[in-house]
């Protein structure tokens, strides 16, 4: 067994951005350890997508009328064959929702787990090391895989800067695998969103964010003040919205919305990798934490470590002073 | 309804944490649990099914012994019994080694349904809802936001990425990873927290762990990529160096 294979995600016919990251990622894992880097998609009619991909030593296009809409029993059936048949020692995803929900039971099928959501990697006379978070990103753990391989390792969102045009395309490959449609289990329906947001928060110039630090809904009222002030769109972390503190349309981060506003304040909120995601492009952060190991920090231009009951309210006051004068 | 939650403990949210001394995992001696949260919403959502359409709810949860506290508020917060699936106080799981111990327990129990959280706050998985479908040979779903019975069936509405949604129908016997969000955690009563104590907890000792397939080597905190600029001073003294900074550093405001 040997290289590193890359399975990349698309959409209806377009790349999930995170494939691109992941194909940049196990191209550099491969180089590090001196074998060649494959990649293959999975779809119906996905060759002219494959064709696009270049910088691999070969290219899967995995087609099949059952990997039109995904189910998680047909996307492992076939990328279980897959592997099996390029017996590659690492298999890398990128760690999308979809990778979530099918990743998991393909390497229980080769009788390994899942490294998910990995951040680096660097590789040793033993073999790869992979980096991944614990406790929401407050830490860092070196993990090695075990045994004989395949591998399987899933990508954190933006670990890895997706490279345009890595040298020659390669010659598309097709591979079809076998599905029983009566062993797909789940009835998927066709993906929708709900009615139009009537927030846009990708619009604001600034944006005052607000985390579980606020510790209840009637505490939301001064950092409503600060964005107020501050002309500044309201927004926040994942667990404000799902106590119904504020609504869903307010949420920045994976599930939410992806913001980069010139100023983005991050008013107790920790950090976790999943907000992060949604607001780090931002030109400008500030991080308002009484935790200064809050992984939020990592992130931000300017940090106040300090309890936000007494910041808030006085840049509330120093941001009015300012513009009354 | 016959329905399987797992639930982990965790430490608390805003427990310092410090390396220990392998290297390898963090000084847990000083520290508080509590339940996993994203387990808190799979908890409530099969009490609600229950509530809804009858039936027993089973909270399954593996741990060193300290996860009797968790197991109990469970109980306290509606769950009919439960199973313990006793570890040693220092073990370590991978994703497949702490699937394949909920399976065995849950193996024994038959349910139409079981669900878990999405992903837990320690080690961040988000692995063990599949993974314990698969080694049941139960169909799943993931990121659950609704679920409703059908005729002999479930169908559930997934979140996607970037607020899209889908709709899937799976017959049962299945598994669902349930969303963070997806309801409104209840707190125990008074009278629950009484009953629980006449609840059944079932302990099971963990058999012996098989091998694992990704091993920690060194737990550490991560580096920091960018220069963070720490504002000091008292919080009025703080905030004006902030707003001067925003004004003519940054130019931003």
């Amino acid at each position: 067994m040997s290289g590193v294979l890359a399975i990349l995600e698309q959409r209806a016919g377009a790349w999930n951005r995170m494939s691109l990251e992941t194909l940049a990622a196990a191209r550099a894992l491969a180089a590090a350890m001196g074998v060649e880097a494959s990649a293959a998609v999975l779809g119906n009619g996905v060759d002219a997508l494959a064709a696009g991909i270049s910088g691999v030593a070969r290219m899967f296009a995995v087609n099949h009328e059952l990997l039109a809409s995904y189910t998680p029993d047909a996307f492992t059936a076939a990328a279980e064959q897959l592997v099996r048949r390029v017996a590659p020692a690492v298999v890398m995803l990128p760690h999308t929702y979809q990778v979530r929900d099918f990743a998991p039971k393909l390497a229980t099928r080769f009788d390994q787990a899942l490294i998910s959501d990995c951040t680096a990697f660097r590789v040793d006379a033993a073999g790869p090391v992979f980096v991944r978070q614990l406790f929401q990103g407050r830490l860092n753990a070196d993990v090695r895989p075990q045994g004989a391989g395949p591998w399987f390792v899933s990508m954190q969102a933006g670990a890895f800067r997706a490279e345009e045009n890595a040298g020659g395309a390669a010659a598309v490959e097709s591979f079809t695998p076998s599905i029983d449609a009566a062993a797909i289990r789940t009835k998927p329906g066709e993906p929708f969103r709900e009615a139009e947001r009537a927030v846009d928060l990708t619009a604001a110039e600034i944006i005052v964010s607000v985390g579980r630090g606020i510790r209840e809904q009637g505490n939301i009222g001064i950092v409503e003040d600060l964005a107020k002030a501050l002309g500044a769109e309201l927004a926040a972390s994942r667990p404000i919205c799902d106590n119904g503190w504020l609504p869903m349309e307010r949420q920045v981060g994976s599930s939410g919305q992806t913001v980069a506003p010139k100023v983005y304040i991050a008013v107790g909120i920790s950090g976790a990798i999943q907000h992060l995601v949604g607001m780090k492009g931002s030109k400008t952060i500030v991080a308002i934490n009484k935790d200064p190991d809050a992984p939020i920090f990592e992130v931000a231009d300017y940090g106040i470590a300090d309890d936000l009951f007494e910041v808030v309210p006085a840049l509330t006051e120093v941001v009015k002073g300012g513009k009354g004068s | 309804m016959k329905i399987i939650v797992c639930i982990r403990q965790v430490p608390v949210r805003d427990a310092s944490l410090r390396v220990d001394s392998s290297g390898r995992w963090i000084e847990e001696g000083d520290l508080s649990f509590e339940i996993n949260e994203p387990d808190a919403y799979a908890l409530e959502a099969a009490l609600q099914l229950r509530e809804k359409h009858g039936g027993e709810v089973v909270a399954v949860c593996a741990g060193p012994a300290r996860a009797t506290q968790t197991i109990r508020e469970a109980l306290a917060k509606g769950a009919d019994r439960a199973i313990h699936i006793e570890t040693g106080a220092a073990a370590q799981y991978d994703s497949l080694g702490m699937a394949r111990l909920l399976a065995e327990a849950a193996r024994g129990e038959q349910a139409d349904l079981i669900v878990t959280g999405l992903q837990s706050d320690d080690m961040g998985f988000g692995q063990t809802g599949v993974i314990l479908a698969e080694v049941l040979g139960l169909p799943h779903a993931t990121i659950v936001m609704a679920v409703e019975t059908t005729d002999g069936g479930i169908r559930v509405r997934r979140e996607l990425e970037d607020g899209w949604f889908q709709n899937v129908e799976m017959p049962l016997p299945a598994l669902l990873a349930i969303q963070s969000g997806i309801n409104k955690l209840r707190y125990a009563t008074l009278m629950g927290i009484k009953k629980a104590k006449t609840k059944e907890i079932r302990v099971v000792p963990a058999g012996a762990a098989t091998e694992a397939k990704a091993a920690i080597e060194r737990v550490y905190p991560p580096q920091k990529s960018k220069q963070t600029q720490m504002l000091t001073g008292s919080a009025r003294e703080a905030a004006e160096k902030l707003v001067e900074k925003l004004r003519f550093e940054a130019r931003v405001l």
